[in-house]
Order: C-alpha cells, then structure tokens, then sequence
C-alpha cells in the first residue's frame, strides 16, 4: 500500500487514456510503414536486358549498325567490336545519327562519334555496353551492365 | 369511433408524394427570402453557399469567376471522365486501340473526349489566373492564410491530374512526355552521379521507380498513371475542395475591404442600383440574422445591419449557374472545333522530335533543357515553397479585395513585368546566340551546370530585384508582388518559347516554317 501514500505520479484514467492513444498510433503507423512499402517492387518486371548480336564477322570492321528494338549501336572498329546505349543521359529519349555524332531530339543534347558530351544539357556522355562472346561464337550485349567508353571486345 | 386499418392506409398512400417531399426537405416552397435562406442552410450541397451573400462579393471584378470556373471544370471533367472510362482499357495492349474506339465509333465518344482535354486546358488556365486573382487582391492575408496554402495543394493535384491523363492514350506524345516526366524524377541522379554516391544513395532512381513500377515506361507505369488519374488524386482533390470552400465560409467568404467602410463608401450604393437589387432585405427570415448570415470575424457581429448581403439565392447562385453554363459552353465548342491529339502508336526507339510537353509545362522543359534537376525538380521546389510561404512572410495589414493593394503596387506589378520578361528572354537568348558551360568547356563538372544554369540564374535574378524592391520600399506585400509578377512574365514568355520558338532538337527557330524537313 506503500504507493497510495506516496500518491500516484499520474492518475489512473490519464494513464490509461494516454496508453490508448500512443497504442492506436503506434498501429497506425506501423500499417502505414507497411503500405508504403508496397510500391516499391521487390522484382523488377523485365525482360533480361541481354540479347545476342550474331557472329563477329557480321560486322566487318569501320562499319557501325543500330540494332532495332534495342536502342544500341554496334560499333566495330580494328581494335574489336563495341556496343554504346542510344538513350539520352538528360532524360531518355533515343539520339539519332547526326553529322559528326548523335543529337537528341528532345533537349538538344550533343554527343561526338564516341559518346562523349559536347552539348546541351546531358549530364554525360553516352553509356558504353559490355558484349561478351556466348558459347556458340555469337556476340552478346549486356544493356545493363556498363563498361567504359572506349572498352572493345576482341575475340 | 377510429379508423379502419385499410381507411389509414389509404389515407397515408393518398398524401405519400407531399409527406415524401417533407421528409426531404424542410422548408416551403422557395419562393420568399426566408424561405429561400432555410433551403440554403437545410441542403448538404446548398449550405457551402452562405444563406446571404456580401454584395462586393458579386461584382464580376472581385473574383471574375475564376474559382468558380475551376471547380466548373472540374466537375465536366469527372462526368466526361467516368464516360471515357466506359470503354478506356488501361492496358499497354489495348489501351491506344481502346482511345481510336472512343474517337472513331463510340457514340459522341469523340466530342466527349475532346471536351474531357479542353476543359483540362481551361481548368489549369482557370486554377493560375485564380491564383493570381488571390494574389493581386492580398486575399492571403489573415485570417486566410492557410487556404492559400491549401490552394497550391489543389494546384500541384491539378498538374498532377493533367501530367497523368497524359499517358493514357498511350501514343508518341504519352509515351515519350511520361519517359521525359519519369526521368526528371531520377535527376538528382545528376547530382549524386557527379558526387559520386549513386551506389549507396539513389533518392533519383527510387522516385522513378515508385512512379513506374519499373525502370522503363510500361505496364506498371500505365496501371499506376490510371490508379492516380481515375482514384488517388480525384479523391485528393475532391477532399481538398471541401476544406477550401469551408474555409471560404469560415474565414468571412470573398476577401474585401472592411464591412463598415465599405457600408458608409460609395459605389455600394450605385452598385445596388445598377443590379436593381431591393434597397433592403424584404422579409427577413425569422431565425437571428447574427447566427447565420454574418459569420466575418471571429466573432459572430450581430450588431451589424445585413445591408450590404443579398439572399445567395437567387442572386450568386445564379452567377454560379451562369460561370458552369458558360464553361460547358465553351469546352463543348472548342471540342467540336477540334480534336484532341491521338498520335501514332507508343513506340520506344523512336521519339517525337520536338517532344514538346503540353503548353503549362513548356516553361518547365525550357527549364529542363539547361539542367534536369536544377529546372525540373530543384526551381519548380523553390516555387512552390516560395508561393506556399507567402502569407507567412507578408503579413502587412494590406486590405483584401483591392487589385494591387495600392497604386504602389501596381507599379511595382508594372516594373517588375517588364524586369521579368526582359530577364527571361535574356535567359533564353544567351545560351540561344552564345552556348552554356558544356559548350564552352566540353569536360567541366556536371556540378557547375547544375549550379549555374539560365534557369537558376534567372530565379536568382528575380529573388534579387524582390529583395532589392523590399530594401527600396520596406514593404513585404510590394517585394512579394515584385517576386509573383517576376515569376508569372517568367512563365509567360517561357511557355511562348516552348509553344512557338523551339523546334526539332530543341533548336531556336523563329517560326515553325523554318523547321527542317525530313
């Protein structure tokens, strides 16, 4: 009975008031922690960003071809054969082959033979692709992994 | 002796229609003033409305109808939307077929999907030349400061309704202004690139991904455009309206001058005259005018005579009426003029070129093609926080409902125009004639380009003259003019540039007769 004659430091009701109120939020917050994370996909819903090219001597050197559907140049030169993203760096729009490089349709982005940025509002030059060789002899490009402008793969 | 059983029944089944109609509502029929005031007050949708409406409040002048305009378009957008949804299929596959259905064999499904996109335009017209009324006439000043506040939200939800209706269509010009949209959300990646940091904090790529469902424009961003643009963001908007119309009602309706002045002014006095309006209220209604007709202030002013009210009905709901008539009148001729844009299938590799976003956002894609994260997120943020604070940072006791405050004002207003437009067409002609950094120094930083760009150069220049306006006249209301008018002349010829100036590549032609062919 000791605590009664010291007096209760808050008053029963005001206790139990106050535990309904930090109980119902911290429910409520605790779903809404739970449904905001929904959104966000755990898996993103794409095919595989790779895609096989043909055999290297499609592409005899000093010659250069956009594969279609894939917004990506094939450039071959004597050192091997490389593989460069035509999406803009700005905001994703595809560059078209222009004189002396690539322009970008939609804020007039400039990039030179390489992929590097020589105008316009790009933030940098465009993304250089891996290609690798798969077992039957045939090139293979990986959109999603990037390697640095000027990488060639030579057989 | 009582009734038959049968005899009650047949009495009650014989006065049904006149008890349903009193179980509904509560008044007679409204024919008198009184009678009119208890069916405003009595009615869920009516009692938004004041039973008695200050007479300033009615001139044209005072408001021009804009809010009212808003919310007009509004409401033809819901009706003509949920008929766009009858037959609109919200899947990658169908979803463009579905749009030529709509267009070339449903019943008026072309003029309802014209009159679904111009009363869209009109709608962001209505809600900016709303907000600049606001503005201009200091209707933010206390006690409405916070409706201000909720009226950029309602702003923001009205972009964002435009913005998301964009890609259903799912053609060139949704496709690739979603693809620009999308990647202007992962544009701090520009920021994080040059720092060096993206690995580990990716706040760029992280916003793009929550708004497609992907890392490219598909399936998951058209499921996810459709849920903001036919749920979310309508039921934002409908719950924000309600809390700005009641705290139009709360705070003393329309912003004007003092009642008492206003009541020994003239022009009051003419005004009534010109409306031919009763010199006083005719019969009032027997409940205390205190309680629910003069609601200014935050007390209930009892002692003020209504003399300057009229019953809201008939009189400003019948300009109300008239503002809805007039903007379904003309969203319905400008749809039968002309069509609504349906462009070629979406297709990836290719781009429209110029992809132009539609007219209220060109201003943004002018902003854009300096730096993405300096225009497109970092000054449209300014922006809004700036125009968010502006009731809290000018709190001059200016009157409400008078344009400009003072004729100080309105030359700050006229100067700062001229400022501002001369700025902006600076900040367009520079890079135009002479390039930028990237031109000039093809390796430098990105950092740089984010830092100084025409588009932060410009928004500098303009907090500059506001400060600088503030120092010369020690006013906040004429500094903020300067800074809204500055940004509004900044809009204008931005948007001009964009609509008219730019064309494929985004290079500067003077007419579109000079765009090269191909």
């Amino acid at each position: 009975m000791s605590g009664r004659l010291d007096g209760d430091p808050i008053p029963r009701r005001d206790f139990l008031g106050l535990a309904g109120v930090w109980t119902t939020t911290i429910a409520l917050l605790g779903s809404l922690l739970g449904m905001i994370r929904l959104p966000k996909p755990s898996v993103l819903p794409e095919a595989s960003r790779r895609f096989r090219l043909g055999k290297p001597e499609d592409f005899p050197p000093g010659t250069s071809k956009v594969i279609s559907g894939q917004n990506v140049l094939v450039i071959s030169s004597g050192s091997g054969i490389a593989a460069m993203s035509l999406v803009c760096t700005h905001l994703g729009c595809i560059v078209a082959k222009t004189e002396g490089g690539f322009s970008c349709p939609c804020h007039g982005s400039f990039f030179d033979q390489d992929g590097q940025i020589k105008a316009g509002p790009a933030p940098r030059g465009l993304r250089w692709l891996e290609v690798t060789r798969a077992v039957d002899g045939r090139l293979v490009v990986n959109a999603g992994r990037e390697v640095d402008p000027g990488t060639y793969y030579s057989a | 002796m009582s009734k038959s059983g049968i005899a009650i029944i047949t009495e009650n089944l014989r006065s049904l229609p006149r008890n349903f109609r009193d179980s509904i509502v509560r008044h007679d029929r409204p024919e008198s003033d009184r009678s009119r005031s208890q069916a405003v007050f009595s009615n869920l949708f009516l009692h938004i409305h004041a039973t008695r409406t200050h007479i300033r409040s009615l001139r044209p002048s005072a408001t021009f109808g804009l809010g009212i305009a808003s919310i007009s378009l509004f409401i033809i957008l819901l009706v003509t939307g949920v008929l766009l949804m009858v037959y609109y299929k919200p899947s990658i596959g169908l979803a463009y077929e579905s749009m030529k259905d709509i267009h070339f064999v449903v019943p008026s499904g072309r003029l309802v999907r014209n009159v679904h996109r111009w009363s869209a335009h009109l709608m962001v017209i209505a809600v900016i030349l709303h907000m600049c009324r606001v503005f201009y006439t200091a209707s933010y000043k206390p006690p409405r400061e916070f409706n201000w506040v909720i009226g950029m939200g309602l702003f923001i939800i009205t972009l964002a309704l435009s913005f998301t209706g964009y890609l259903l269509p799912w053609d060139q010009l949704a496709y690739w202004a979603i693809t620009i949209g999308a990647n202007i959300a992962a544009s701090p990646r520009e920021l994080t690139d040059a720092v060096g940091i993206t690995q580990s904090f990716d706040p760029g790529g992280l916003s793009k991904e929550l708004l497609l469902g992907a890392s490219e424009v598909g399936q998951d961003a058209l499921t996810r455009f459709y849920l903001l643009h036919v749920m979310v963001l309508p039921l934002a908007m409908g719950a924000l309206v309600g809390v700005h119309f009641w705290r139009i009602r709360k705070d003393g309706g329309i912003g004007r001058p003092d009642i008492n002045q206003t009541a020994a002014g003239k022009g009051v006095d003419d005004a009534r005259s010109l409306r031919n309006l009763p010199s006083s209220p005719e019969l009032s209604p027997t409940k205390s005018y205190g309680l629910m007709c003069v609601v200014d202030g935050k007390t209930p002013a009892t002692d003020l005579d209504p003399v300057d009210t009229v019953p809201s009905w008939p009189y400003l709901m019948r300009a109300e009426v008239v503002i809805f008539m007039a903007c379904v009148l003309v969203s319905i001729v400008l749809g039968m003029l002309m069509d609504a844009p349906l462009k070629e299938l979406a297709n990836p590799s290719v781009p429209e070129n110029p992809a132009k976003a539609p007219w209220y956002f060109l201003g943004l894609q002018e902003m854009v093609s300096y730096s993405a994260f300096m225009g497109g997120l970092i000054i449209p943020a300014i922006v809004v926080l700036g125009l968010g604070l502006i009731p809290y940072i000018d709190r001059e006791p200016n009157p409400p409902g008078v344009y400009f405050s003072s004729r100080g004002g309105k030359r700050v207003a006229v100067r700062s125009a001229v400022f501002g437009i001369v700025a902006a067409v600076l900040a367009v002609a520079v890079p135009v004639n002479f390039g930028w950094l990237r031109n000039w120094f093809p390796d430098i930083s990105q950092i740089w380009i984010i830092i100084f760009n025409p588009g932060s150069l410009l928004t500098a220049a303009y907090a500059g003259w506001s400060i600088r306006t503030l120092q010369t006249t020690q006013s906040t209301r004429l500094s903020a003019i300067a800074l809204f008018t500055c940004f509004v002349a900044g809009f204008l010829i931005t948007t001009y540039v964009g609509m008219n100036l730019r064309g494929p590549n985004w290079d500067f032609y003077w007419s579109s007769a000079q765009w090269p062919t191909h």
